[in-house]
C-alpha cells in the first residue's frame, strides 16, 4: 500500500510541472493582456504597470522566476486584485467551494446509492423504471436549468429558502447542494444499480440467502460492500469534478468559492491567479484519485492482493 | 442510522427556514442598504482602481474636494467648502472644511492633497487614471519622468486649509473632475504604513487598517460575497447621513442578480437581464428604472483600410441604420436612437448633427465611391465581443446594410480580451464600441478621438478637429467653448470614424422604499442623500 502511494506522489510531481510550464506558456499566447481595458491604458501607464509586474522582462525569465517562486511554494501576487496574492484567494474560496462539495457529495450519495440499490433490488419493477428514469433525465440536465428552477419554485414561489448566498441567511446552502449534487446523485444511481446487480449475483449471496438471512440482510451486510465498490472508485473524480466544476452553481447562487476565481482570471487575463489555480485543481485532482484509489484496495481484497 | 439521521437534517433544515423577515425588510427598520454591486471590486485604493463597482463603494468612504450633485449638474462641496476661481480660469484657491477629518480622527489639511496627487502621479504607482490630473500644471511632465521635482506640479498647500491649485488651461469641467475616485486624498501615514507610496499591493486597505474621509467607514471585506460600510461618526456632515449601513454585493450574474432582487434580498439592483427588459416595460413593473445615462453605443470604423479609408463609404453605412428600428425593436430597453457622439443634455450641450435614415442617399454615396448597388464591395468584419446584446445588434445592422446597401458583412464575436487586444491593434475593419463619460462635459467623448489618444483606436486623424479642441481647451468662455465643441462634433460626424448607434440609458430596479435617489447622467447616487422609508 505504502509503495503504491508512494510511486503516485512520485509521478504527480513531475506532472505537476508540466501543468504548470504547459499553462505558464499557453495563457500568454493567448491574445490581450491583463491590464487591457476599453478604456485604454495610455503607453507610459502600460510600461510602469508591466515593470511592477516583472512583465516587461523575456519570457524565460519570467518563466524561470515564477518557476522559482512556485517550488518555495509562492503564487506571486493577482494581477487583477492589487494587494492580495494569488494563495490568499485560493485559501479564501476553498473552504467554500469546500463545504459545498462535502454538502453535494452527501446529496449525491444519500439519493444515488438509495434509489440504484433499490432499482437493483427491485430489477424491471416500476421501482426500477421510475427512478432510472429520473436519473436520467438528471444526468441530462445542466445545473444552470436546474439551479434556476429550484430558485424560481423555493425561493421565489414559495418563499421558503434564500435565493442566493453562502452563510448569510439561513437555509441557503441547501438549494446549491441539491443543485450541485443532483447530476451526481444520477450518475451514482446508475452506478450503484449496476454494481448491486452483478453483486446480487454472485454466489455468497445465493448462500447467504440459503443460510436463510432475511433478504434486507443479505442487501446491508453482504451485497452492499460489493456493490458500491463502482461508487466508490468514481467518487475521487466525482469530488475532483466537483470542486473543479463548482463554478455554475457558485455563479447561479452568489457563492463566494473558488470556482469564480478560476474562470473569472481566465476572463481577466490575471496570469498568476490562473497559473496558481490550475496547479492547485491539478493537484486536487490528483489527490483525490489516489484517495479513491485507496479506498478501493482498502474495500476489495483482490485488488488488495493484485496491488 | 447515519442515513436516516442526514435524511432528517435535509428534512429540518428545508421545514425549519419557513418565511422569514427579508433583508430588505429589516433593512428599512435599521436603515440598511443591500446594494447591487456587479462585479468583486478589484480594490479600494482609489488611485490604483478603475471601474464602476469600485466608484459606488469610494463615494461612500472616502471623498474629494467636491462631490457630485446627486440631481446632476454642478458638484457640491466636499472636503472644499468654497473655492475661488481667477479671472483666467487658470487658478482655483480651495478653502477646505475645518471640520473634515479622517476615519481615524486625524484632521484633514490641504498637505493631505498635495501628497495624495504626488501619489497618483508617481510612474512607478501604475496608476490608470492619472490623465485625470493632466489639467495640473507641470502633472504630465512629473508623471511621464521629465522632472523628479513635484514642487514644479501646480498644486500648493497654502496652509492647512487652503490649496492652489494651477492649471494649464481654463478647464471648466475642473471641478467636475474632483468628485472623481482617482483625485481622492489617501491618509499618509497610514499608506506609508502599510507600505511605499508607490506600493499597489500595500494592505492600507483591508478592513481594520483602512482610513479615509468619507460619509461610512469601511466595515468588513469578504471577498466575492460582501462588502459592509457602516455610518463614520467622525464624517464633516455626519448629521446628514441616515443610513446606518450599506452591504455592497459583487453579484456579477445578471440572473441571479433579478432573482434575489424578487426574493427581496437587494434594495438596488446592477442592471436587469436583457431579455428580462422589454417584459417588466410591458407589465409596468414598479420598481424598473430607466434613466438617461452619459454613454453612447456605437460602431469603431478603421480608416485606415483600404476601402473603409473612404469618408463615402463610411456615411453610406451610417445613413443606412435605422437606429429607431435598433432601439425599438432589438435593445428594447428604452436607449435612445443616437445621432451625435456626445449624448444629448450632458452639462447644457446639445449637440446638433444628423446621421439620416436615408437609404436612397446612401446607395448613392456607396455609387459615388465606385459600388453602385454594393456590387464589387468586399465582404467586410463587424467584430463585437461575446455578449447576447453585441450579438443581436450586429444581426440587424448586417441586415440593414444588405437590405439598403446589397452588401454582405460577416459577424465576428471574440472574447473580452481578444477583441480588446484586436481593436488595440487595428486588427478590425468595423467594431462595436461603448463610452462612458468620466465626468459631465462633451470633452470626455470628443477629446478620444483627437489624434494620438490611445482611445481613438479608428485611425482617423484631422487637425482641424483637433485645432478646434484646441481653441476649446484654451478659452474661458463656456459659450464660445461650446461652439468649438460644437464645430468638432460636427466635422466629427462628417467624416464618421464612428457610427453612432444609440444613447445608453441606465437600467436597474430599485425599492420603493429608497428615498433620496435621484436619476442623473453620470449615474452617481451619493450614499449621504439616501434613506429608506416606507
Amino acid at each position: 500500500m505504502l509503495q503504491v502511494i508512494l510511486k503516485r506522489v512520485a509521478i504527480a510531481i513531475p506532472v505537476i510541472l508540466v501543468v504548470a510550464s504547459l499553462t505558464f506558456f499557453l495563457v500568454r499566447m493567448a491574445p490581450g493582456g491583463p491590464f487591457d481595458a476599453e478604456k485604454v491604458v495610455p503607453p507610459q501607464v502600460m510600461k510602469n504597470l508591466n515593470a511592477v509586474y516583472n512583465l516587461d522582462a523575456p519570457l524565460m525569465i519570467q518563466y524561470r522566476d515564477y518557476m522559482f517562486n512556485l517550488i518555495q511554494g509562492d503564487f506571486g501576487p493577482s494581477f487583477r486584485y492589487p494587494g492580495r496574492s494569488v494563495t490568499e484567494m485560493i485559501f479564501t474560496g476553498l473552504p467554500v467551494t469546500f463545504e459545498l462539495a462535502f454538502y453535494a457529495i452527501i446529496v449525491a450519495m444519500l439519493i444515488g446509492s438509495f434509489a440504484g440499490v433499490i432499482a437493483a433490488v427491485k430489477r424491471n419493477t416500476m421501482l426500477d423504471f421510475i427512478p432510472m428514469t429520473i436519473a436520467m433525465i438528471g444526468i441530462c440536465m445542466p445545473t444552470f436549468l436546474l439551479g434556476p428552477l429550484l430558485v424560481l419554485f423555493f425561493g421565489i414561489h414559495l418563499e421558503v429558502l434564500p435565493v442566493s448566498g453562502w452563510d448569510s441567511l439561513a437555509g441557503d446552502k441547501i438549494l446549491p447542494s441539491i443543485t450541485l449534487g443532483a447530476a451526481y446523485a444520477a450518475y451514482i444511481a446508475r452506478l450503484s444499480r449496476g454494481g448491486m446487480l452483478e453483486t446480487l449475483s454472485q454466489d455468497y449471496i445465493r448462500t447467504a440467502r440459503a443460510k436463510g438471512l432475511p433478504e434486507h440482510q443479505v442487501i446491508i451486510r453482504h451485497a452492499l460492500q460489493g456493490g458500491l465498490v463502482p461508487v466508490v472508485s468514481f467518487l475521487g473524480p466525482a469530488i475532483a469534478g466537483l470542486i473543479g466544476g463548482s463554478f455554475v452553481v457558485e455563479t447561479i447562487f452568489q457563492i463566494p468559492g473558488l470556482g469564480r476565481f478560476y474562470v473569472e482570471a481566465a476572463f481577466n487575463r490575471d496570469y498568476t491567479m490562473i497559473l496558481g489555480t490550475t496547479i492547485f485543481f491539478s493537484a486536487l485532482i490528483i489527490f483525490f484519485n489516489l484517495l479513491s484509489d485507496i479506498a478501493v484496495l482498502l474495500m476489495n481484497p483482490r485488488a488488495r492482493s493484485e496491488a | 442510522m447515519k442515513i436516516k439521521q442526514l435524511s432528517l437534517f435535509f428534512l429540518i433544515a428545508l421545514v425549519g427556514c419557513g418565511k422569514s423577515i427579508s433583508p430588505v425588510d429589516s433593512g428599512l427598520q435599521e436603515q440598511i442598504l443591500h446594494f447591487g454591486n456587479g462585479s468583486e471590486p478589484q480594490g479600494l485604493d482609489p488611485h490604483i482602481v478603475t471601474g464602476v463597482p469600485e466608484h459606488h463603494l469610494l463615494i461612500s468612504m472616502c471623498e474629494g474636494l467636491t462631490i457630485a450633485n446627486p440631481r446632476g449638474g454642478e458638484n457640491l462641496p466636499g472636503v472644499a467648502e468654497s473655492w475661488v476661481i481667477s479671472p483666467d480660469g487658470k487658478t482655483y484657491t480651495f478653502y477646505l472644511n475645518k471640520n473634515a477629518m479622517w476615519s481615524n480622527g486625524d484632521a484633514l489639511i490641504a498637505d493631505d492633497f498635495v501628497w495624495s496627487w504626488m501619489r497618483i502621479l508617481t510612474p512607478s504607482l501604475g496608476s490608470q487614471y492619472p490623465d485625470m490630473l493632466y489639467y495640473l500644471k507641470g502633472a504630465a511632465d512629473f508623471h511621464q519622468g521629465i522632472t523628479q521635482d513635484f514642487s514644479t506640479v501646480g498644486v500648493k498647500a497654502i496652509n492647512d486649509h487652503e490649496l492652489r491649485v494651477e492649471l494649464n488651461n481654463p478647464t471648466p469641467f475642473f471641478i467636475k473632475l474632483l468628485s472623481h475616485y482617482s483625485t481622492y486624498p489617501v491618509h499618509k501615514n497610514t499608506v506609508l504604513k502599510h507600505g511605499s507610496i508607490d506600493d499597489r499591493n500595500g494592505l492600507w486597505t483591508r478592513p481594520g487598517n483602512f482610513v479615509c474621509n468619507g460619509p461610512m467607514n469601511l466595515k468588513t471585506w469578504e471577498l466575492n460575497k460582501q462588502i459592509t460600510v457602516d455610518k463614520n461618526p467622525l464624517y464633516w456632515d455626519a448629521d446628514k447621513v441616515k443610513l446606518n449601513e450599506i452591504r455592497y454585493y459583487p453579484v456579477s450574474n445578471e440572473s441571479t442578480e433579478d432573482r434575489m432582487f424578487r426574493a427581496g434580498q437587494l434594495h438596488v439592483t446592477n442592471v436587469v437581464p436583457l431579455e428580462k427588459c422589454p417584459v417588466y416595460i410591458e407589465n409596468e413593473n414598479p420598481n424598473l428604472r430607466i434613466e438617461p445615462y452619459m454613454g453612447t453605443y456605437f460602431y469603431r470604423v478603421n480608416t485606415l483600410h483600404p476601402v473603409l479609408k473612404d469618408k463615402r463609404i463610411r456615411k453610406a453605412l451610417a445613413f443606412a441604420l435605422n437606429r429607431t428600428q435598433i432601439v425599438e425593436r432589438v435593445s428594447k430597453c428604452g436607449q435612445q436612437a443616437a445621432y451625435s457622439f456626445t449624448p444629448p443634455g450632458s452639462a447644457g450641450y446639445e449637440p446638433d448633427t444628423e446621421v439620416p435614415f436615408d437609404p436612397e442617399l446612401a446607395q448613392s454615396l456607396l455609387s459615388d465611391a465606385g459600388y453602385p448597388n454594393g456590387e464589387g464591395f468586399p465582404v467586410l468584419e463587424i467584430l463585437f465581443n461575446t455578449q447576447e446584446g453585441h450579438r443581436k445588434i450586429a444581426l440587424a445592422v448586417q441586415q440593414m446594410w444588405q437590405q439598403n446597401l446589397g452588401i454582405s458583412v460577416q459577424l465576428v464575436n471574440q472574447d473580452w480580451k481578444v477583441y480588446l487586444a484586436r481593436e488595440m491593434t487595428g486588427d478590425f475593419q468595423i467594431s462595436r464600441a461603448g463610452w462612458i463619460g468620466d465626468y459631465e462635459d462633451p470633452n470626455t467623448f470628443l477629446d478620444t478621438l483627437r489624434p494620438n489618444r490611445g482611445n481613438n483606436k479608428t485611425g482617423w486623424e484631422n487637425k482641424e478637429y483637433d485645432d478646434l479642441l484646441e481653441l476649446a481647451n484654451a478659452t474661458n468662455d463656456q459659450s464660445l467653448r461650446y461652439k468649438y465643441l460644437m464645430q468638432a462634433e460636427q466635422l466629427l460626424i462628417s467624416e464618421m470614424p464612428i457610427i453612432p448607434i444609440y444613447t445608453y440609458v441606465r437600467q436597474y430596479q430599485l425599492s420603493n422604499d429608497v428615498k433620496g435617489w435621484y436619476p442623473n447622467l453620470l449615474d452617481t447616487h451619493h450614499p449621504k442623500f439616501i434613506y429608506l422609508e416606507r
